[in-house]
């Protein structure tokens, strides 16, 4: 049975609700002086399997949409609830286990440990949140072998390729079977066949375990394979709706 | 943990600047103590030699051996305070020995003590007349047992019968008799100085136990004022130069602890700036600053375990391979054990200059700008 089908039978325990829900979320930064609004009354719902791509200029707030919705900020008012659980008003602490547990992140750098193995960045995760042990072990063995990476398991980052790289910081963000995971500008530093490989991969990984997925990008081959498009614009979000299912391939 | 010991296993090169500087601090540390304790044991060895607790001087010598004289009455009155059976004589003199071969004016400085109750290492009955023990260390000029020292300007003789370790006093190698072979030598040697029979430098009192300061306190009443007595760490510590030695060099140590303090600061709070986006990134996916910053304290104790490891291996060399009576060096295991712990506690304490950096890692900074 691979990890992906344990995924599916995770969520067929019971009614897959919204992977995120945020309701009138606002976020307000104190730069000096000044407040400066970064969310702005965001209402905001990503579906179990869905893969949303978040697009808008630089400053608009999807940044901050997204580190909070994978609890590393906490909104200044609203709600937020991430697999069913209200992470609005929790504790630095809190956070940190609940991103443990919930959330995976894809970093727009990969930033890899760099003197770790392919399967020795998969264990991170585990090294650093609750302990699982052989159960880990197990799991990260089996998410290299559905991403093609057994045969690299043992190198290090600077031993892979861009893509593979890649596909072990999708691995890592998988590791804790999380009910969403956030994609930070995947592509942004990849060329172009790369690129749509990548977003193939981040496609197929989260559809066939299915879970949901932020993309933050201004990459146009992103916003091609997503279900839905949110549009963020100084901190104001506007759903732009699903994306026609012929279109994504 | 692990993953700070992976980095330190994957990527030693990163640490070998901070092991090799925290090597030469641990060094350097445990050859000042060395040096202190071979000093210190050099200038004290005959007086922690004694098995008695308390020693008498005369009042008017300030506490000074060379000076001191206590007369029969003075000894009968500190008798009838502890009991003759706790009291003993003790006699020296400081004097050039002349060695068989060595030429006229090749001296070695000796001590010659005279006494009633055996030092530590030595048999319970005092030697005969014109026969001696001496200090291990004077194997160093050619002594050997059997061998015939002729004492100061008198060319006085005595015969080494054996030997006893640790029992320098002031820098010299001591010899061991009886009082009347100190009588004889002093009188020959220094006839000013001649004393009578019952006469001695000092008293060393045994048995007192716990009590030993009250005891001190009870003899020189009992003599009216004319005695200062005072415990063996006291009387080392009145030794010329034996506290001032341990000032400064105490000083010179706990500098070299503060300078592994600053060394082990900077170093990690150099590698913690390099890693703050690593950091970022690993708080971003669940990790606490504590696990962070016990990595970074973790590796600040394996390297200074690693130079500690070094440290003392050299400082045993060091003991091993100088002669005796050369270099006063001593790496004794308290000395060693010491030198490791505070460093030890000086890399806890400046890997905490890395703890605020840690917890100011925003995992936010992972993922962007923030804004």
């Amino acid at each position: 049975m691979s990890v992906a089908d344990t995924d599916r039978e995770k969520g067929l325990a019971g009614p897959p609700g919204p992977a995120l829900q945020m309701k009138g979320v606002r976020k307000i930064y104190n730069v000096g002086d000044t407040e400066v609004v970064a969310l702005d009354g965001v209402d905001l719902t990503v579906g179990a399997d869905e893969i949303l791509a978040l697009v808008g200029p630089s400053g608009s707030g999807k940044t901050t949409l997204c580190s909070i919705a994978g609890g590393l900020l906490t909104p200044t008012e609203g709600a937020v609830v991430v697999g069913g659980e209200d992470i609005s008003g929790y504790s630095p602490r809190q956070l940190t286990s609940f991103r443990q547990r919930s959330v995976g992140f894809v970093f727009q750098t990969v930033n890899l440990v760099p003197f770790l193995t392919a399967r020795e960045n998969l264990l991170v995760v585990d090294e650093v949140g609750p302990r699982r042990g052989a159960r880990a072990r197990a799991r990260a063995d089996q998410l290299l072998g559905e991403l093609g990476l057994t045969g690299w398991a043992g190198s290090l980052p600077a031993q892979l390729s861009g893509g593979q790289r890649q596909r072990v910081a999708i691995g890592r963000a998988l590791m804790n079977e999380p009910d969403l995971v956030l994609f930070d500008e995947p592509t942004s530093a990849l060329d172009t066949e790369l690129g749509d490989q990548v977003v193939r991969l981040i496609r197929d990984e989260m559809k066939s375990r299915g879970t949901a997925a932020i993309i933050v990008t201004h990459d146009d081959r992103i916003t091609r394979y997503a279900d839905r498009i949110a549009r963020i614009t100084d901190g104001h979000v506007e759903d732009s709706g699903p994306r026609h299912r012929a279109r994504r391939s | 943990m692990r993953l700070a010991l992976r980095e330190m296993r994957r990527r030693p090169g990163r640490f070998v600047v901070a092991t090799v500087i925290l090597t030469l601090i641990a060094m350097l540390l445990m050859f000042l103590g060395g040096l202190l304790d071979g000093l210190t044991a050099g200038s004290t060895g005959a007086l922690r030699a004694q098995q008695d607790e308390l020693i008498v001087y005369s009042a008017n010598s300030r506490d000074s051996l060379v000076r001191s004289r206590i007369t029969p009455d003075v000894r009968d009155a500190v008798e009838g305070v502890v009991g003759p059976e706790r009291v003993a004589g003790l006699g020296s003199v400081q004097l050039g020995a002349r060695t068989k071969g060595a030429g006229p004016r090749d001296l070695v400085s000796v001590v010659l003590f005279g006494y009633e109750r055996a030092p530590r290492g030595l048999p319970d009955a005092v030697p005969e007349a014109g026969r001696v023990y001496a200090d291990d260390s004077l194997r160093a000029d050619g002594v050997r047992a059997g061998s015939v020292l002729r004492l100061g300007p008198a060319r006085s003789p005595v015969r080494v019968i054996g030997f006893l370790e640790d029992s320098r006093y002031l820098g010299q190698g001591s010899l061991w008799g009886s009082l009347d072979t100190w009588r004889s030598v002093l009188a020959a040697n220094r006839p000013g100085e001649r004393v009578g029979d019952g006469v001695v430098q000092a008293l060393v009192v045994s048995g007192t136990g716990a009590d030993a300061q009250a005891t001190a306190e009870a003899v020189d009443r009992a003599t009216g004022g004319v005695t200062s007595t005072l415990t063996i760490a006291q009387a080392i510590d009145a030794l010329p130069g034996v506290a001032q030695q341990r000032t400064v060099f105490n000083q010179i140590i706990g500098v070299t602890v503060v300078i592994a303090l600053i060394v082990v600061a900077l170093f990690f709070a150099l590698i913690t700036v390099e890693r703050t986006a690593l950091y970022g990134v690993l708080k971003a996916i669940g990790a606490r600053s504590g696990t962070l910053f016990a990595g970074v304290l973790l590796q600040a104790v394996v390297v200074t375990i690693i130079a500690s490891a070094v440290g003392v291996a050299a400082s045993l060399v060091l003991d091993a391979a100088i002669p005796a009576g050369s270099i006063p060096f001593v790496a004794t295991p308290e000395r060693l054990l010491s030198s490791v712990a505070y460093l030890l506690l000086a890399a806890s304490v400046g890997c905490a200059f890395s703890l605020r950096r840690v917890l100011r890692v925003d995992p936010a900074s992972a993922i962007g700008s923030g804004l």
